[in-house]
């Protein structure tokens, strides 16, 4: 009872976890299912053969080739615009700034079916023939948001006296920014573009009313839904979570090393995480 | 003048674009729409502004089982969604220990795969034939005739799982950035765990709680994809009417009504959010910058 007591909340941890991976199982397990009809629901044997034949289906791939090429233009525009916004919000003083911040907060506040429709609305409007240019706006104006986010709390944590150093050096702002500012910055920016373009590969709701006749990896599961899923988007979808943990996997081990010998120097700044408060306890993670 | 130019012009330099971005596809489509959503007329006529606030009534008159249930839906996913994300963030920011960072890549590897993929795989899970609707069935849970699908519970059940990390982060983030020397202090001066965790843990939580409550419930009661992959026309959401109206039936006014109406709740309930918490605590608190 008194072992229940002290570890009961672990438990009941371990098992949501659980939960939480059960369905990304699934999706590998059945990536090896050697299924009877066109529905891949039922397991009937394993097999390797789709795994052999994962990039088989043009249409499929062409999807997937799009959805990238989505996500790294996404990732880039919206990393830039919202590290310009971040910066702004957090080093200077301006007019405006409750606006802003509204501004910034209420499209990560919106129901995607309604920023999607919106959106299509003023495009047939003003017809704009929807397509890959049109996903590309909707995508950059949804991530903005969650890049200022991230940014900003790597910001807030930042030592302005490393930059004042610089200039102290003889640096001029634009060497400041170049090799003190961006480089210290980088986790941040590494973490906001990351999330940038998780969102923007894995957007279904916006893409589906701004599309045309573009078809995105999701957008494509969506249409084979109705007729049968092929086996080898499990492959896929296996494969992209694979490269996915090993790439987290890297990054957390990069990162307790960088911190390991960031803690040699002797101040700590009080971190701020994403959501509230600074903590007075000393912390050196980073914001992601 | 050069030189105020370059003082007070660098933030506003640096805010242009990425703002402008937002308003001209975010702000503008939203006014856009909303003048839709008081046009008369049909596709086979012609449109006009007339002010037509009808178009108001005639979509919560013709939809508001779908507006309900959504709202339903979406409350009892989220209520779910904190029963599941408390305890769980307790664990990962005070028991875990090392492995704390193993954990929270378990929280976030479900976004790894992509949400239709998740969904679908929910699908496969709870089918007619598949090894929980079995179990269900041989316990007596659910009669040899019935099943998960196309269930009310397997569209809250979906919502729970898809939603659930936006829960857990801000939690997780509010709980693991809490002085730990608080208990420890509530300890000293005689409290009981329990009443240390209502007096002490739990208010430093609440902005964490109240930011998962808004980041879970928003998307939910807006989401159509759980509805279209584990329910049926009878578990139709408002997102589902706003995309066939959008989409299918071209009905813009109605489908445009729709969503302002949706959003109209969401700002007021983000209002309520600002006036509880303060617009600074969702974003980050950069008053604490040096």
């Amino acid at each position: 009872m008194q072992w229940l007591r002290r570890n009961g909340v672990m438990i009941f941890g371990g098992l949501v976890i659980a939960y939480m991976l059960i369905p990304i199982a699934v999706i590998a397990l059945f990536s090896f299912n050697d299924p009877e009809g066109k529905f891949n629901f039922t397991w009937n044997g394993f097999t390797l053969d789709h795994w052999g034949s994962a990039f088989s289906i043009p249409d499929l791939n062409d999807a997937l080739l799009t959805s990238i090429e989505l996500a790294a233009l996404t990732t880039i525009i919206a990393t830039i615009l919202g590290t310009m916004i971040a910066m702004a919000l957090v080093r200077h003083q301006f007019h405006g700034r409750k606006a802003a911040n509204l501004l910034i907060v209420i499209p990560m506040t919106s129901p995607e079916v309604v920023i999607g429709a919106a959106l299509l609305s003023m495009f047939v409007y003003a017809q704009v023939t929807t397509g890959f240019v049109t996903l590309l706006i909707a995508h950059v104006m949804f991530c903005i948001s969650f890049v200022v986010v991230v940014v900003r709390s790597r910001l807030i944590g930042f030592d302005r006296r490393l930059e004042e150093a610089a200039r102290d050096l003889g640096a001029d702002g634009w060497t400041t920014l170049r090799t003190v500012t961006l480089p210290l910055l980088a986790p941040g920016l590494v973490a906001a573009g990351m999330l940038a373009f998780a969102l923007s590969l894995d957007d279904f709701v916006i893409s589906n009313f701004n599309s045309g006749t573009t078809v995105t990896f999701p957008l494509y599961i969506f249409g084979a839904a109705q007729r049968g899923i092929p086996v080898e988007v499990n492959v896929l979808a296996t494969m992209i979570f694979g490269l996915t943990v090993l790439a987290m996997i890297a990054t957390l081990i990069q990162q307790t090393r960088a911190e390991k010998l960031a803690s040699v120097r002797p101040d700590d700044d009080a971190d701020v995480g994403f959501g509230g408060t600074p903590a007075t306890k000393p912390a050196t993670g980073a914001a992601a | 003048m050069k030189a105020w130019a370059q003082k007070r012009g660098i933030p506003y330099f640096l805010l242009l674009p990425g703002l402008a971005w937002l308003t001209i596809f975010f702000v503008l489509p939203m006014i856009f729409m909303f003048t839709v959503s008081l046009y008369e007329g049909s596709l086979d006529t012609t449109y006009e502004f007339t002010w037509h606030w009808a178009n108001y009534s005639d979509a919560l008159s013709q939809f508001d089982t779908q507006f309900v249930r959504s709202f339903l839906y979406a409350g009892i996913a989220t209520m779910l969604c904190l029963l599941i994300a408390y305890p769980l963030s307790y664990a990962i920011a005070f028991k875990a220990g090392r492995w704390q960072s193993v954990l929270l890549l378990a929280v976030i590897a479900p976004f790894f795969t992509t949400y239709l993929i998740r969904t679908y795989a929910w699908q496969t899970i709870l089918s007619n034939d598949g090894v929980v609707v079995d179990f269900f069935q041989s316990i007596g849970i659910l009669n040899s005739d019935e099943y998960l699908l196309k269930t009310p519970t397997a569209v809250i059940a979906g919502l729970t799982y898809n939603f659930l990390p936006f829960m857990i982060l801000p939690i997780y983030a509010s709980l693991e950035q809490m002085d730990q020397r608080l208990i420890e202090a509530a300890r000293d001066l005689y409290s009981s765990s329990r009443t240390a965790f209502l007096k002490v843990t739990l208010p430093i939580s609440a902005p964490g709680v109240f930011a998962g409550v808004l980041l879970t419930f928003i998307p939910a009661v807006g989401d159509y994809v759980n509805a279209s992959f584990l329910g049926s026309s009878q578990q139709a959401m408002i997102g589902n009417v706003i995309q066939g109206a959008f989409l299918r039936t071209k009905d813009y006014q109605i489908a445009s009504a729709l969503s302002f109406i949706l959003m109209a709740l969401i700002v007021v309930a983000v209002f309520v959010y600002i006036r509880f918490a303060g617009s600074e605590s969702l974003m980050g608190d950069e008053e604490a910058a040096t």
